[in-house]
């Protein structure tokens, strides 16, 4: 008898969780290989860092964000959803150009969480901030409230979702940081593109580990974070604005 | 929650009117008229995750379970996920567990029912899930 | 002054069956153009992901502060024992129910996922201030619905006054909290100050009365009950003070607006060069909704009730236009992503939002407003909620026979 994919699967988690004797041990040497069974902690903070000064004229994270979360448009700019766009900042007085990426900021204090009715928006313990859609009444009270315009409200039917992603109409949806990689222990697709195609300008860690690449970074220079009068502590920090 | 309960309730309800039905037939086998219920195909694999009893009357409960637990923690084993039951239940054919003879739809709509899951979730087999078992394509009907 | 009387309408004219039927076609037209949102998605309305929130919004916020409004006729007469007011608060009550059911059907009706409705009673974010105007709205009802008891049910007037000074804390709590869902939005220059909950509570005393006198007026001319000077007057000089105090309110609100240096663009926008919400804003909310009313309710003009209810109608209509300029052009003016730096994108940062309403929407919004009087017309003919006169002699608690 051959074993099943589910049962091997189930035997392996079971397996894991066997030798997973002292959680907290474990996960501090395996970051990021957290098993497919175990809740996320606040032990974790995933964050990222955009080095604008390596961000140019290029939209490979717009472009693999969209691709893997599968947000299509329907050619209606002004009803369809992006889930992270490039925006050009120009300074008023030296006219001097620059170029970013924003996605939802994941904040610490998100203003969505704070305002949603239901509590669909919501903050994992590791500081993603996603839309329980399940729960989501479609309001549009977090679109109301986020500084940074990162929600979209699916304004159409939606067909052909991804497995991993689900949408659908009359819900609002933003960026999930990837979560459904994250939680496997990969990267987020932005990332993942900007650095095999794009600039190399996007980093994508622990905050909460001091030994993680985006901690070191960060620790090693300036950083800002958008609308930092807020005081939102984003877990998405900008350097070079 | 009150909507997955009327749901609940809605199946037990429909099940129940089918027991009725089947145990108020004359006793003579010769003569039992064909049993009401949906076609449900069953494509792939030995069993199901559970034991088919029990997911019968309990699925939306193991679904729902799951989805706080993946949503709100990222648990995200397969064994009781939405994506593993369409993966495993979807038509060869159609990939999908809804259309005309789908999986979830017959039941559903025999039972009137309404599925919220697909105005999200994909109904369609991800084409990089790898075969849980060989295609057997028998279809079986519900023994009430 | 005689105890007052109250007693249904007689509801047999052609008169009253024209009027529901046309109310009831409204309520028709709203209900299919709901449909009709809620099949296609709301891409096939005005609203955007960047106007999030649109005509419907309009005039669900304009009837749920008016409903809170028009439970202050019976205020004066319970609270602030006023018995001129006294006839009137029966109709007041009615009138809040009718007008807070009409605004909560078109916020529902618009909602992305209207068929979820039990999520928002099972789940609760005790955080969001929807999550407690839910609670407020639903309470509102009820303790209205408790006050209208003790005011009608002969062996409950003692509790009258108890219930009415509870039913006024209340209404005022409910206008904080509609005044904070905007107040409390830190993200946009328009909102994020505290002078919006006060600034609410006080509008609603405005649009309240003017609705209120719109249907006094109306009901008791239709159903051939004679409406003293007395009663007439105090409610017209009333309603010129909550107008002359919305007023001040929206002053004071500008004038903070435009000594902050951060939130000059947005003072800009919607006082000159904001297009249609400037246009809405000077022509619609300022002259039409209370500079003219102003001046008809505090001059001769206002002793002719033609004009009393033509102010009350454009006092109405300036509310309308107040609630598109606060909620439309609050979000069509763009958020500051990084100060001192212009942003543009594919996702209009940086440009002011286009906006137009569709149809629908429109329909919908109307429509509200549809079934509060459509409430209220059938309410008047199964209960005694009108007098049977306000004619000076009835109602003037110092009438003097002269």
């Amino acid at each position: 008898m051959s074993l099943s994919r589910r049962e091997f699967i189930g035997i392996g988690g079971a397996a894991v969780a066997g030798m997973a004797l002292a959680p907290g041990l474990r996960l501090v040497e395996l970051a990021q290989a957290r098993s497919p069974d175990e809740a996320v902690t606040s032990l974790q903070r995933w964050g990222l860092l955009v080095d604008i000064g390596k961000c140019h004229d290029c939209d490979a994270c717009v472009t693999a964000c969209h691709e893997e979360n599968g947000v299509t448009g329907h050619g209606r700019p002004a009803t369809d959803p992006q889930w992270i766009r490039k925006v050009t900042l120009k300074d008023k007085q030296s006219g001097y150009v620059q170029t970013l990426p924003v996605m939802c900021q994941h904040c610490e204090e998100p203003p969505c969480v704070d305002v949603c009715p239901t509590g669909a928006s919501f903050k994992r313990a590791d500081g993603i901030v996603l839309v329980d859609k399940h729960i989501c009444i479609g309001c549009r009270y977090c679109m109301m409230a986020c500084p940074y315009k990162a929600r979209s409200f699916v304004h159409e039917d939606t067909t052909d979702q991804k497995p991993q992603v689900p949408r659908g109409k009359g819900t609002v949806e933003s960026c999930t940081l990837c979560v459904h990689r994250v939680d496997v222990g990969k990267i987020p697709a932005c990332v993942k593109a900007c650095n095999k195609d794009g600039n190399k300008a996007m980093v994508f860690g622990d905050l909460k580990d001091p030994n993680s690449d985006i901690r070191k970074q960060l620790a090693a220079g300036v950083s800002t974070q958008l609308r930092p009068d807020l005081n939102l502590n984003t877990g998405v920090r900008y350097r070079g604005i | 929650m009150i909507r997955k309960r009327k749901s609940c309730l809605a199946i037990v309800v429909a099940l129940l009117t089918v027991v009725g039905f089947a145990s108020s037939a004359p006793a003579s086998e010769a003569k039992k008229p064909e049993r009401i219920g949906p076609t449900v195909k069953i494509h792939r694999g030995e069993k199901c995750v559970e034991d088919t009893e029990f997911m019968r009357r309990n699925h939306m409960k193991v679904i729902l379970h799951q989805r706080d637990e993946t949503m709100h923690q990222g648990i995200r084993t397969t064994k009781h996920s939405l994506k593993n039951c369409v993966d495993c239940h979807a038509d060869p054919k159609t990939n999908s567990v809804l259309d005309q003879e789908g999986f979830c739809s017959s039941c559903h709509e025999f039972a009137s029912v309404k599925i919220d899951c697909f105005s999200c979730h994909t109904d369609k087999r991800d084409k990089n899930a790898v075969a849980v078992a060989p295609f057997k394509g028998v279809a079986k009907r519900v023994q009430p | 002054m005689a105890q007052a009387h109250f007693d249904t309408i007689e509801g047999r004219s052609l008169g009253f069956y024209a009027l529901l039927g046309i109310l009831g076609a409204f309520l028709l037209a709203a209900g299919l153009a709901a449909l009709y949102m809620e099949h296609n998605g709301h891409w096939v309305t005005g609203m955007s992901n960047q106007i999030v929130w649109g005509t419907p919004h309009v005039f669900a916020v304009f009837l749920i502060v008016a409903a809170s409004g028009a439970l202050n006729v019976a205020s004066i007469a319970s609270v602030f024992g006023r018995q001129l007011y006294k006839p009137l608060a029966r109709l007041s009550g009615l009138l809040a129910i009718a007008l807070l059911t009409g605004g909560l059907i078109v916020l529902v009706l618009d909602l992305g996922r209207p068929d979820r409705l039990i999520e928002a009673m099972t789940y609760y974010n005790f955080k969001s201030i929807f999550a407690w105007n839910i609670f407020l709205y639903i309470g509102f009802f009820a303790v209205v619905a408790v006050y209208l008891w003790m005011m009608m049910e002969r062996r409950m007037n003692d509790y009258t006054r108890p219930a009415g000074i509870f039913a006024f804390l209340w209404r005022l709590t409910l206008t904080t909290g509609t005044g904070s869902i905007f107040g409390f939005l830190v993200a946009r220059d328009a909102y994020d100050t505290a002078v919006l909950a006060p600034m609410f509570i006080i509008m609603s005393f405005s649009y309240g009365l003017a609705i209120f006198m719109v249907v006094l007026l109306a009901a008791m001319r239709w159903s051939g009950r004679e409406l003293g000077d007395v009663v007439f007057g105090r409610l017209r000089n009333l309603l010129g003070v909550f107008v002359a105090a919305v007023l001040y309110f929206v002053t004071v609100y500008h004038l903070t607006n435009l000594y902050i240096t951060q939130r000059h663009g947005i003072e800009g926008f919607i006082l000159l060069h904001g297009g249609q919400f400037t246009q809405m804003f000077w022509i619609g909310q300022i002259i039409l909704g209370s500079v003219i009313p102003l001046v008809i309710l505090f001059s001769r003009l206002g002793q002719s009730r033609a004009m009393v209810m033509l102010a009350s109608l454009l006092v109405i209509l300036g509310g309308v236009a107040q609630m598109y300029v606060t909620i439309i052009g609050g979000q069509a003016y763009p958020m500051p992503l990084v100060p001192g730096k212009e942003a543009s994108s594919s996702f209009f940062d940086g440009v002011v939002a286009s906006y137009a309403p569709s149809l629908p929407e429109a329909i919908l919004g109307i429509g509200g407003i549809a079934l509060a009087l459509a409430m209220v017309v059938v309410a008047l003919k199964i209960l005694p909620f009108l007098p049977n006169s306000l004619a000076d002699a009835d109602a003037d608690p110092h009438y003097k026979a002269t």
